[in-house]
């Protein structure tokens, strides 16, 4: 095995999946690479001073400015005109990119820098404690969405961010998993071949957040994509390019195994709900596998 | 060269002489001119530098922030409620030990809203880390702008330094200045040589999470460096007048104060008045003086204690609140007499000038006036009492 840029001894939480997404990019962009990381649990599980997990220069600023700080390192790099020999990442989780900090990502977006936007999708504000942000799911029991007597959790969707930056007209746009591995390393590839300013989603599940066993990352990670609540979809100059086609299975397969999905179980009506949300994304992405595979 | 020149012209062309390589900047009145000038100058290819233009204050610090990192000299510019917008990424610059260059156009803060100047906007940032200078006419805020790349770079200091120039006073007002040359400039200031940036072939970690055994010691360090710029902030201006013959103390201005029994504290374009009303009282045999406070951070006690240690009667100025307490500098001031074996018998203190309410020379005359009295704590100075009879009712 190559050695990593990513070092190991961070202080991640067994089973993490944001940790395994992290490495899994920055090895993909490899050493010419400089990292701007937002506040959240990457930034704190691999930067303890005076200890740091990052092989190549790294940046930590405040929760929401990554976008912005990486727009002024890039502008120094074009400076020293040495645009074409340095890969810039910034990168967040989902709180800090969808929003916090998606003013600053819209203006990096619409500016044309040259840098790759990496979010890690958790789906809450997990360095916190599991607190809803704009990218958890309809129905997730949350510490701000709970579940109670009159709620059933989180009551809005998604909020669309693969949509939202493509409408910045961007070269490239992707939605990835840490649970398909060479194909987030490939996106990453690509996005670094492409001159502009690129936006990649990475769904990175948190064994404490979903309250799913620590060694079922992956297999939680795959559901998601083969439920179709989690499309993979590429997008170039904003045409639909690439998907991960699927042979959907039962959105309750993905729901049973997680804790914040457990006040679903015995409500029909909400799984259905569910399963539409499933349906929508594999009719209007064309996920289903044409070869039905056994 | 002699010229006359607006403020902001004449700061944006001063910039342009110690060539940053990235300039980020938001609009804000009354900011804007000198942001318009320098992104003209870039687009006439008279300064090679990546102009940002982003979509708030917040990003245009964190661009500023991320192209020093990067080992580029960089500059910003703003005013009143961007700067507040600014605020958290400027405890960040200074605690990452960034020398960001930042111009200041001097504001007063909403509610209720209002573009003129005070200084309660930049006197609130007093506690940020960042070095903070407030000039009293242009060519002081021109001079201040090559001392403050000078100190913020030096490699003992490696602090943001923000320049205060009170908005539309000496932003859009017409002053004679002197451009200096760029060979003056190119000799006063060198490139900027980052000691720690973001670079592949010497990869560094920046920003890191610091627990408590380690944070207190970060913050020390950085208390401790603006003491230390309190002592080469005067061997800077020593050398600045050699290659441009002016004259700064850089820490603070006496004015008339030998003799003097009664003087007056203060900060910015609001001294070139108290300066001519002392001239006036002067010719009639006033003893009349004022202590004309450039740096307000860090802070010169001992410049402030030596200069007004032997001054009967003390008056200060702010143009500022610290609401619930009382006025910023003048506690300040006061603080430095504490304990000390001289001190004024009086220290009086006064606001004045809020949200850009005129500051005559009568107005000056009526505080020398008061400073006859008891001591008069944040009395202000030009208000309408008749304006604070109204009611809901």
């Amino acid at each position: 095995m190559s050695k990593t840029l990513f070092a190991p001894g961070h202080t991640a939480c067994a089973g993490c999946g944001q940790s395994m997404a992290a490495r899994l990019v920055l090895d993909a962009a490899g050493p010419n690479t400089i990292i701007v990381n937002n506040t959240g649990c990457l930034e704190v599980f691999s930067t303890k001073y005076p200890e740091s997990c990052w092989e190549v220069p790294f940046i930590h600023s405040l929760f929401e400015n990554a976008a912005a700080v990486a727009s002024g390192v890039e502008s120094a790099i074009k400076y020293l005109g040495k645009a074409d020999q340095v890969n810039i990442i910034a990168q967040g989780g989902d709180g800090s990119s969808a929003d916090i900090g998606l003013q600053a990502l819209s203006g990096m977006l619409e500016r044309g820098h040259n840098i790759l936007y990496v979010c890690y999708d958790n789906e809450a504000y997990m360095n916190t404690g599991v607190q809803r942000s704009g990218l958890t799911p309809f129905d997730t029991n949350t510490t701000t969405s709970p579940a109670g007597a009159v709620s059933i959790g989180n009551l809005r969707p998604k909020k669309p961010m693969p949509e939202i930056a493509n409408a910045h007209g961007i070269p490239y746009v992707a939605v990835a998993s840490s649970g398909f591995g060479q194909d987030l390393q490939r996106k990453v590839k690509k996005a670094i071949s492409i001159k502009g300013p690129k936006y990649i989603q990475v769904h990175a599940p948190c064994p404490l957040g979903w309250r799913h066993e620590t060694n079922m990352t992956l297999q939680v990670a795959k559901l998601a994509v083969e439920t179709g609540l989690y499309p993979l979809v590429e997008y170039e100059n904003g045409v639909l390019s690439g998907r991960r086609q699927i042979t959907p299975k039962p959105v309750e397969e993905y729901l049973k195994v997680q804790g914040r999905f457990k006040h679903l179980l015995n409500k029909p009506e909400e799984i259905r709900k569910i399963q539409e949300i499933a349906d929508n994304n594999i009719r209007k992405y064309g996920l289903k596998s044409e070869t039905q595979q056994v | 060269m002699k010229e006359l020149l607006e403020g902001s012209m004449a700061v944006a062309e001063i910039v342009r002489l110690c060539k940053p390589g990235v300039i980020s900047a938001y609009p804000i009145t009354p900011q804007t001119h000198i942001v318009e000038e320098l992104a003209q100058i870039v687009a006439d290819g008279r300064l090679n530098a990546q102009f940002v233009n982003v979509e708030s204050e917040h990003s245009a610090a964190s661009v500023v922030l991320g192209a020093v990192a990067t080992g580029v000299r960089a500059y910003t510019a703003t005013s009143s409620q961007g700067l507040f917008y600014m605020a958290e990424v400027l405890y960040n610059i200074a605690g990452m030990r960034l020398p960001v260059i930042m111009t200041t156009a001097a504001r007063a803060i909403s509610a209720p809203i209002n573009i003129w100047n005070d200084h309660q906007d930049v006197v609130s940032l007093r506690d940020s880390g960042w070095i903070q200078f407030h000039a009293e006419d242009i060519q002081e805020a021109m001079d201040l702008h090559l001392i403050a790349y000078r100190l913020g770079e030096d490699r003992s200091i490696m602090l943001p330094v923000m320049v205060c120039m009170d908005g539309f006073i000496l932003t859009h007002g017409m002053e004679t200045v002197d451009m200096p040359s760029q060979e003056q400039v190119d000799k006063f200031l060198s490139p900027y040589k980052a000691p720690y940036k973001l670079d592949v072939e010497n990869p560094l970690t920046l920003g890191p999470l610091v627990d408590p055994e380690y944070y207190m010691e970060a913050r020390f360090a950085l208390n401790k460096t603006q003491e230390e710029a309190l002592a080469l902030i005067p061997k800077l201006t020593a050398e600045f007048a050699k290659v441009f013959g002016r004259t700064y103390n850089g820490l603070v201005e006496g004015y008339q104060l030998k003799d003097a029994e009664k003087v007056i504290v203060a900060m910015g374009s609001v001294c070139g008045t108290i300066k001519e009303v002392i001239d006036e009282l002067r010719a009639k045999g006033k003893k009349v003086g004022l202590l004309k406070v450039t740096s307000l951070r860090p802070f010169p006690v001992n410049a402030i204690y030596d200069a007004l240690k032997n001054i009967p009667k003390l008056a200060v100025i702010d143009r500022a609140l610290s609401l619930g307490s009382f006025a910023p500098l003048s506690a300040e001031v006061k603080a430095v007499f504490f304990g000390k074996p001289k001190q004024p018998k009086n220290i009086s203190s006064f606001v004045v000038g809020l949200g850009g309410r005129d500051i005559t020379k009568d107005s000056i005359k009526e505080i020398f006036r008061l400073m006859n009295g008891k001591d008069k704590q944040a009395e202000f100075i030009d208000l309408k009492p008749e304006l604070l009879k109204e009611s809901y009712e």
